[in-house]
Parts: structure tokens; C-alpha cells; sequence
């Protein structure tokens, strides 16, 4: 090298490349775990809680002497509900981190596209988000934590049976979930005797509802189904009755945190919506298998960040405990072993619903799993058959 | 369709329409006293309502309003003063690229202020389920509250810059600069000034909004695009036509929804702004002799 200060770069270079190669080293005793949550955006109501809870998890597990003894290290990526950066992200949990598995993402519109990635990847992807479609058609390395659509959509149809409610309007984000969830709806209409009068779909960030309410107002819709996670959840609440529409609201199970509620004020009074028994923990009977678990997240998280629990938190603390027993039942962190240990799992308990896997099954909840809960007094409660 | 039904549907244009019309005043000030179009006008909206819903949990609410339009437009003077007054003859594009930086760094600012979660001010009057009955037609209090103070606004700035001498001013700054300098006007304190009502009118928006459209950190650029194509469809700098052409985009959009399905409204809405801008660059209600002098 004849430039001055040649042997500066080498030495620089090479003392890089020995600490990179130290640093790796210094890796091989902890269980790397990758999360991409949508802890900024318009699904932070999901991926903060989420963020929040695994959080929580890994400490409480590494206070106990970690993962086989292995320090569990979580590498969390924000991907503010766009699909773009979770793949991006996942490119790079994948190819630079490695990591065992990536918990998340919080919304069905990422999950879809990341899944071939991870397919492709050969890593665990643990879904915290609820469309069908990501577990149907099965692939080999993509699990779900989260309750079917399907479900829901067929508890919401049972419900409206009952109160002979058959022509009804149906409003739905533009995303992964609110499509999934209308695509759902139309489907199981028919044969439960459901006449969809109308049915919209709206941009995920959009402020004003008033115009698509009119429309169902015009059709005289006997209820309402609306499919999102955004805070639009909270919009369609008040613009419905703002515009004088008294007729029952009913919402997914992307309801399922109080802050949706707080939001809507009055106007979320009585709206029905199916959920998991996390948010009505306290009046399940004792011996429930879900109950200590549940009062138990519960309390910590309410303890720790002083705030109600979410069943989208709930999702997050299913799919870190689903890993945590198949890294003990595998008893390595062997990616290929772990993911047989958790198609192998059977009666296990979660904030869910009782989970049991199998290679058919990638996401082990059944129509069980839900309650139907309403809005009383600002607060979740037990709808009383 | 039934006259209810057709009332019912303007009702909800006007609500629209009045949300796009007190975004978009916030733009002409600036521009009329600078020629440029200030990106980070939706941040102050946010702020505004951020500010607001926090002092509210221990103020009564006209005056957590006031403290948030005070608040804002020491920020907005700031931004002025931090950003914008020491340089020497910027372009115009030159300065719009800055307070698109402007615009992230409040936002991010804001991120870490507050947090990611959703906000709401109260309603001004009634609750989350009032609902005002006309002609067997309904609409929400707020959406009067949101085009009421729009309209006060318009007429207050239109007394301020006829009748006082700082608004007159203003308005020499924008007519030509160099003279006004030549006049003994000093040019500097009135951009800082303009920066500083402008703020000010989006604090005071963002409240009027915030029971409406809820309040969120990063809520600003949507609302920014939304209020920019309103100013530019009535035509830039003038707010009594901003004012009239959020109600007209507003009502479009929502008869637009009411023939074809709601995934169509915001390609209606830009189609409908094209057309517009082909035939009369200067928007609905611009002057073509004015325009010509605009650098925009």
C-alpha cells in the first residue's frame, strides 16, 4: 500500500473483525428471541401492551435463571403497523440477528406478508395477529396466538340470531384484519340465515365516519358489525349514535382494550363484541384452568405499568410462554426441534383459550375460547345470556 | 331519495367539509406574508390538541383551550426564530423543505412528550352521543362548534388584516417585500408574527377537532394534505375561499359515497381536484391576474 496510512487500516479492520468475531462468541449463551410489534402507529393500542408484556416476560424469566439457563435477549422491532418495515425488519431478524423465533406481528396485514418470509427463513414466526388466512393453509414454520375470525364472526352471527336480527350493515378497515373479518362475515352469512345489506370497507386512518353511517342509515340496517383495530373502533361508536342510529353495534375481537372504550365515552355503552376471558378474569368460576394464570398477568402488568390489561397484550404473553415450553420440552434451541415441540403441544393454557397444536392446527384455539362481552358503566363485563 | 335522507347526507358533508376548511385557513397566513406553504401546519393542529387534552384534567376547558393556543404559538414563534429568520433571501423551496423537517421533528418531539396512545378532548357542549335534530336529520354538536369557529376566525383575521396596522402590514410583506422594507416595515417580525398566528389558528383548530377526529402524535401529515388540498382548491391565500371549498369537497365526497362504494370517496375527491386545477389553476376562486404574480 504506498497511500499513507495503509497500516492504520488494516490494523483498524482486523481489530474490528476480532471483536466481531469475540462478540459472536460472547452470543452463543443466550436464546435470542426477535419481536416486531406495532408499538407506534394506528395499531398502538395492540403493540404497546404487547411490547409491554414481553417485556416483562423475558425479565421475569431471566430472574429465574433464564431459558435452560441461557439469558433470553429480545431484540424488538417497531414497525408502526406498516408491512413494508415488518418485512424489512424480519429480513433482518432473520439474516442479521438469527434469532430463534420472532414473536408478533401485532396486525394481520403484516403477518400475511412476513410469513414467506419466514417460511423461506426456516424461523418460528409466532403471530400475535387474527386472521384465518395465516394459518390456512398451513405453513410449516407459522403459528398463530390469537383467536380465529372465524370464531368470532360465528359468535357474532349466534348472537344475532337469537335477537332476529338478519339484515345488517358491515364496515371494515382497509387492512389485513378488517378485510379478513368482512371477507369472514360474507361468508358465513348465508347459511346462518344473515342478509348483509351492505357492506364498506374504510381507509385505516380515516377521522370521520359520517358519510358510510349514512349510507347504512339510508338501508335501515337492523345492527352494525364493524372489523378494525384502528381508533376507528371509537369513531364508528359516536358517529353511529351522533347521527341518531340506535340500533346495535357490534364489534371484533379487536375491542378488547379499554382504551377503545375510554375513547368512545357514552357512545360505547352496550356495544356486544366475542373476546377472551382475560378481561373478565375475576367472575370466572374457580377452578376455570385459564383463571390463576390470567389473575396472575393480570395483576403483574397492572403492578408494573399502571394500566388495564388487553387481550392484545394477552396475545403477546401467549406466544412468548408457548415458546419458552417448547424451548423446555425440547429441551434446546434447536429451531427445527422447537417448532416439532410446539405442533406438540396439547391442553396448554393461555390468556387465549386452552391451545392445543398439531400439524393440521398452527393455531390450536376453538370456538371455546371466547365469551361474549359488553360495555356496561364504561367497563368489560359478562354479557348475560 | 327521500328529503330526510338527502339532508342526512349533507349534514355529514358538512361535517367533513368543515373539518378540511379549519385546516386549511391555518396555510394562507403564512403564505401571504412569505409565499411559502408551511409542511409542519398539522403539527401544530396536534399540538394544539395534545396540549389541550393534558391541561384539561386540571383546567375547566375554555381555558385549557386558551393555554393550548397560547402555548402553540410560542412554539410556532419559535420555530421562526430557530429555523427560518436567519437566513438570508431562502428560495421557496428551499424553506418548504424545512418545515417539512420542522414537521418530523415536532412530531417525534411530541412522540416523546405524550405518548403513542390515542387522545380526546371532550366535547364542547353535550357528549360523546349528543346529537342535534333538523328536519328529521341529525348532526353533532360538535361539527356547529368546528364550522362556528371557522367562521369566526375568517372574520376576525379579514377585520385584522383590513383594519389594523399590523395586518395591513402583513399584507404588504406579501405584495413585495423589498418595498415594504423600503416603508420602514420591519419585514422579520411580521413573518415571525404570521408564524405566530398561524400556530395559534391551528392550536385553536386542533381543539375544535379533537372531540371529532380524536388526537394521535402522528395525526398531523394526513391532516396537513387534507387542509393543503382545500387552501389550493379554493386558492391559495385566500381563507373565506378555503372555508368554502373544505364545505364543497366535503359534501362531493360524501354524495360520492352515497352513489359508489366508500373506497372510491378520496379518488373522487383527487379527481375532482385535478380537474379543477386544469381548468383554473388558480383554484375555484383565485384570480387569474393574481396568480400570475404568485411564485406558487
Amino acid at each position: 500500500m504506498s497511500r499513507p496510512l495503509g497500516w492504520f487500516r488494516v490494523l483498524v479492520v482486523s481489530l474490528v473483525l476480532a471483536a466481531a468475531a469475540f462478540l459472536a462468541g460472547a452470543q452463543q449463551n443466550t436464546v435470542k428471541i426477535g419481536a416486531i410489534l406495532a408499538v407506534t402507529g394506528p395499531a398502538s393500542n395492540l403493540g404497546a401492551p404487547e411490547a409491554k408484556t414481553l417485556q416483562m416476560l423475558v425479565d421475569q424469566v431471566n430472574g429465574a435463571g433464564g431459558l435452560l439457563g441461557r439469558k433470553v435477549q429480545l431484540v424488538l422491532k417497531d414497525s408502526g403497523a406498516s408491512p413494508e418495515k415488518a418485512i424489512s425488519f424480519a429480513r433482518q431478524l432473520i439474516e442479521e440477528e438469527e434469532v430463534l423465533a420472532i414473536l408478533g406481528p401485532s396486525t394481520s396485514g403484516e403477518s400475511l406478508k412476513i410469513k414467506d418470509v419466514c417460511q423461506e427463513g426456516q424461523t418460528i414466526l409466532l403471530s400475535c395477529a387474527a386472521a384465518e388466512a395465516i394459518v390456512n393453509p398451513v405453513m410449516k414454520w407459522v403459528f398463530k396466538t390469537p383467536q380465529n375470525d372465524a370464531f368470532a364472526t360465528l359468535w357474532i352471527y349466534r348472537y344475532l340470531k337469537e335477537r332476529g336480527l338478519t339484515r345488517i350493515g358491515v364496515v371494515a378497515s382497509n387492512t389485513g384484519f378488517g378485510n379478513g373479518g368482512k371477507a369472514q362475515l360474507e361468508k358465513y352469512a348465508p347459511e346462518n340465515g344473515i342478509q348483509i345489506l351492505i357492506a364498506e370497507v374504510y381507509d385505516k386512518e380515516a377521522t370521520d365516519l359520517t358519510s358510510v353511517l349514512t349510507k347504512l342509515k339510508a338501508r335501515e340496517v337492523q345492527a352494525v358489525v364493524n372489523w378494525s383495530i384502528e381508533p376507528a373502533q371509537s369513531l364508528v361508536a359516536k358517529n353511529l349514535r351522533q347521527l341518531g342510529m340506535q340500533v346495535p353495534l357490534l364489534q371484533s375481537h379487536g375491542f378488547g382494550n379499554i382504551r377503545y372504550v375510554e375513547a368512545a365515552g357514552q357512545a360505547a355503552e352496550g356495544i356486544v363484541f366475542p373476546c377472551g376471558r382475560l378481561l373478565v378474569a375475576d367472575v370466572l368460576p374457580d377452578g376455570h384452568p385459564q383463571k390463576a394464570l390470567l389473575l396472575d398477568y393480570k395483576k403483574k402488568y397492572e403492578a408494573q405499568f399502571g394500566e388495564e390489561v388487553s387481550t392484545f397484550g394477552g396475545h403477546a404473553y401467549d406466544a412468548f410462554t408457548i415458546l419458552a415450553e417448547a424451548v423446555r420440552r425440547a429441551g434446546s434451541t434447536d429451531p427445527a426441534r422447537v417448532r416439532d415441540a410446539i405442533e406438540g403441544l396439547k391442553g396448554f393454557a393461555g390468556t387465549a383459550g386452552i391451545f392445543n397444536f398439531s400439524p393440521a392446527d398452527h393455531n390450536g384455539l376453538d370456538m371455546g375460547s371466547f365469551e361474549m362481552l359488553t360495555v356496561k358503566g364504561g367497563k368489560f363485563v359478562l354479557l348475560k345470556p | 331519495m327521500p328529503l330526510e335522507q338527502l339532508l342526512q347526507y349533507f349534514f355529514a358533508g358538512i361535517t367533513e367539509g368543515a373539518i378540511y376548511a379549519i385546516i386549511a385557513i391555518g396555510f394562507n397566513i403564512i403564505y401571504n406574508t412569505t409565499g411559502i406553504i408551511n409542511f409542519a401546519q398539522g403539527e401544530f393542529l396536534v399540538l394544539g390538541g395534545m396540549i389541550a387534552t393534558s391541561l384539561a384534567v386540571v383546567l375547566p376547558l375554555p381555558l385549557a383551550v386558551a393555554g393550548a393556543v397560547a402555548a402553540t404559538m410560542v412554539v410556532g414563534a419559535l420555530v421562526d426564530l430557530v429555523f427560518i429568520r436567519w437566513l438570508a433571501s431562502p428560495s421557496v423551496l428551499r424553506l418548504v423543505v424545512i418545515t417539512i423537517g420542522v414537521s418530523i421533528l415536532l412530531r417525534e418531539g411530541m412522540l416523546h412528550a405524550w405518548d403513542e396512545k390515542v387522545r380526546a378532548l371532550r366535547n364542547f357542549t353535550g357528549t360523546e352521543i349528543s346529537s342535534v335534530r333538523i328536519l328529521g336529520a341529525h348532526i353533532a354538536p360538535q361539527a356547529l362548534w368546528v364550522l362556528g369557529i371557522a367562521g369566526l376566525i375568517v372574520a376576525a383575521l379579514a377585520l385584522f388584516f383590513r383594519y389594523t396596522l399590523a395586518g395591513r402590514a402583513m399584507r404588504a410583506c406579501a405584495a413585495n417585500r423589498t418595498a415594504a422594507r423600503l416603508c420602514g416595515i420591519k419585514t422579520r417580525r411580521l413573518v415571525t408574527l404570521s408564524f405566530c398566528l398561524s400556530a395559534g389558528i391551528g392550536a385553536l383548530a386542533g381543539c375544535a377537532l379533537s372531540p371529532l377526529t380524536q388526537t394521535q402524535y402522528d395525526m398531523g401529515a394526513p391532516l396537513a394534505i387534507k387542509g393543503f388540498t382545500v387552501a389550493i382548491l379554493g386558492g391559495l391565500g385566500n381563507s373565506t375561499a378555503a372555508v368554502a371549498a373544505g364545505l364543497i369537497l366535503g359534501l362531493l365526497e360524501t354524495f360520492s359515497v352515497s352513489l359508489l362504494p366508500l373506497a372510491y370517496k378520496d379518488a373522487v375527491s383527487l379527481a375532482v381536484l385535478l380537474a379543477i386545477l386544469f381548468l383554473r389553476p388558480g383554484g375555484l376562486f383565485g384570480r387569474r391576474e393574481v396568480q400570475r404574480l404568485k411564485e406558487f
